[in-house]
């Protein structure tokens, strides 16, 4: 295989990683069909919003299988690069493979090219690799990622969303999808305002996977006892960088004790058993 | 009838061996150093997009002196194979020397079976988690490897840098970055008569420093600022 490759002509598969795979190593490249549903782990709610600075995009880190939590730290987002990220969710297996993929194939691009892909070029190669999906997304193996980045073309933060069959759109406030993600999209329409400091776009991504959290049981909420936390991701000019998990579990105590003081006294809820009439035993 | 003419063996590779030198020895020539912090490339080009040195992968550099289409064949080869092998096992799994050995057995088969030998060389380096454990291998244009340590130079002048940095480079530890840049840049304007301004200077480091992805390229400022 190694000298096919190290001779295989420059204008074969170009720059691109995922025609060079075709081309060289076709049993790596995705499954073309799978009968029958299955059963897989679910990644649940993921979103992204755009600030002043650039964009966050957060995740929660729970995966499901039907009804059972099939991993409570899974991780949703995901550095494509530098300049951009990719959240996943869906079908946890093809996703994180189309992840993997997507990464090599911008590294090799860059590395091949010598220069980085577009922002644009970037969304447009995931609609590819989405819409090549597309069979195992009929049999349920359904990946619908966002991705979002720093355009450094325009000085702004992108994000765009999609559907199975690779459709790409772009949004120009912010976007959530997932199980939990009509949740999560519902909490960012009434926080949301143009030009957030990025600090602010990180609390309200945060305060919008908790409303998820707390309508969906598909999605992770802040897991006090296991210390376990959802992933925020902020991407500006000065490149990606996760938000550190002191700061989100911070961020999480605070949203905590401020919902808490808004909920009913517990001393109200009705405790202890009833006899047939209503009246505590 | 034309009689089938005889060529002996010998004659025959001394022959592509004096072909692919006189190659070599017109292009431009490339220093490599060990320094403090990784491994760094010095090569005199005027253009500032087509590389003599480049990224292979998280830990490996490329460099290749001679005809540029055949060792950017080779350099575009090079990625193509690393990204498959570290795609498909992990990122861990791809090694230097797997690499040059891919390398030296191309280079080996063009030597003995193609009408023309490739007319370049190059270099595959590894920047390890200390000096002692940098990997440097120099390929030649027949696919011989040599496995080196502190400097190397390649290209047309790649005997008289030898033979001044034979006495100038350190001979125990490795130099700072600053002095390497310095030592180098020296080194190749005392064997080139031209002119040679520090924007014709490619520069780049394998920095052990750095997070995943160790290759960076030096703007022309900070080559500057490093020359004084």
């Amino acid at each position: 295989m190694s000298r096919d490759l190290i001779r295989l002509p420059v204008f074969g598969p170009g720059a691109s990683f995922s025609e060079l795979l075709r081309v060289a190593a076709s049993d790596l490249t995705p499954p073309p069909e799978v009968t029958g549903a299955l059963a897989v782990p679910e990644g649940t709610t993921v979103l992204a919003l755009r600030h002043a600075e650039g964009v966050i995009v957060a995740g929660d880190r729970r995966a499901t299988e039907g009804l059972q939590i099939a991993h409570r730290t899974i991780e949703k987002v995901f550095a494509a690069d530098d300049m951009s990220a990719v959240a996943i969710a869906g079908a946890a297996g093809p996703a994180v493979e189309m992840v993997r993929l997507f990464q090599t194939e911008l590294e090799h691009y860059e590395k091949v090219e010598g220069e980085r892909l577009t922002l644009e070029g970037k969304a447009n190669k995931l609609s590819q690799m989405i819409r090549a999906n597309l069979p195992a997304a009929m049999q349920g193996l359904v990946v619908v990622p966002i991705f979002a980045g720093y355009d450094e073309a325009r000085s702004a933060g992108r994000i765009f969303k999609y559907d199975v069959t690779g459709g790409r759109y772009e949004e120009d406030d912010y976007h959530a999808t997932g199980s939990g993600g009509k949740d999560a999209r519902s909490s960012l329409k009434k926080r949301y305002r143009y030009n957030l400091t990025r600090d602010q776009a990180v609390k309200i991504g945060i305060e919008a996977l908790f409303d998820a959290a707390d309508e969906d049981v598909g999605t992770g909420g802040p897991d006090l006892m296991r210390d376990i936390f959802p992933t925020v991701s902020a991407i500006t000019a000065e490149g990606i960088a996760e938000i550190p998990e002191d700061d989100i579990r911070r961020l999480f105590n605070e949203l905590i004790s401020e919902r808490s003081e808004q909920m009913l006294p517990p001393e109200t809820h009705a405790v202890g058993v009833r006899g047939p009439g209503g009246e505590q035993q | 009838m034309p009689m089938p003419y005889y060529v002996s063996p010998e004659q025959l590779m001394r022959d592509k061996a004096d072909y692919a030198r006189k190659g070599i020895a017109r292009g431009k020539s490339i220093i490599v150093f060990e320094y403090a912090d990784g491994i760094l490339f010095l090569a005199e080009n005027p253009s500032a997009t087509l590389h003599k040195v480049s990224e292979i992968y998280d830990r490996i550099g490329f460099a290749g002196v001679g005809k540029f289409n055949e060792y950017e064949q080779l350099r575009i080869g090079g990625i193509r194979l690393v990204d498959v092998k570290g795609f498909s096992y992990s990122r861990a799994d791809v090694t230097a020397k797997s690499l040059a050995n891919a390398y030296s057995q191309s280079l080996g088969t063009i030597f003995t079976s193609e009408v023309k030998p490739y007319e370049c060389e190059i270099l595959v380096a590894a920047v390890g988690e200390s000096t002692g454990t940098n990997e440097i291998f120099h390929i030649l244009y027949d696919g011989s490897v040599t496995d080196k340590r502190g400097w190397v130079a390649m290209g047309g002048q790649a005997e008289s840098l030898g033979s001044i940095l034979q006495d100038k480079y350190p001979g125990e530890g490795v130099p700072d970055l600053p002095t390497a840049v310095k030592l180098g840049d020296e080194t190749l304007r005392s064997v080139e008569e031209r002119p040679m301004p520090a924007e014709n200077l490619e520069v780049a480091v394998l920095d052990r420093t750095r997070a995943r992805r160790k290759f960076r390229r030096l703007t022309d400022a900070e080559t500057k600022s490093l020359l004084g």
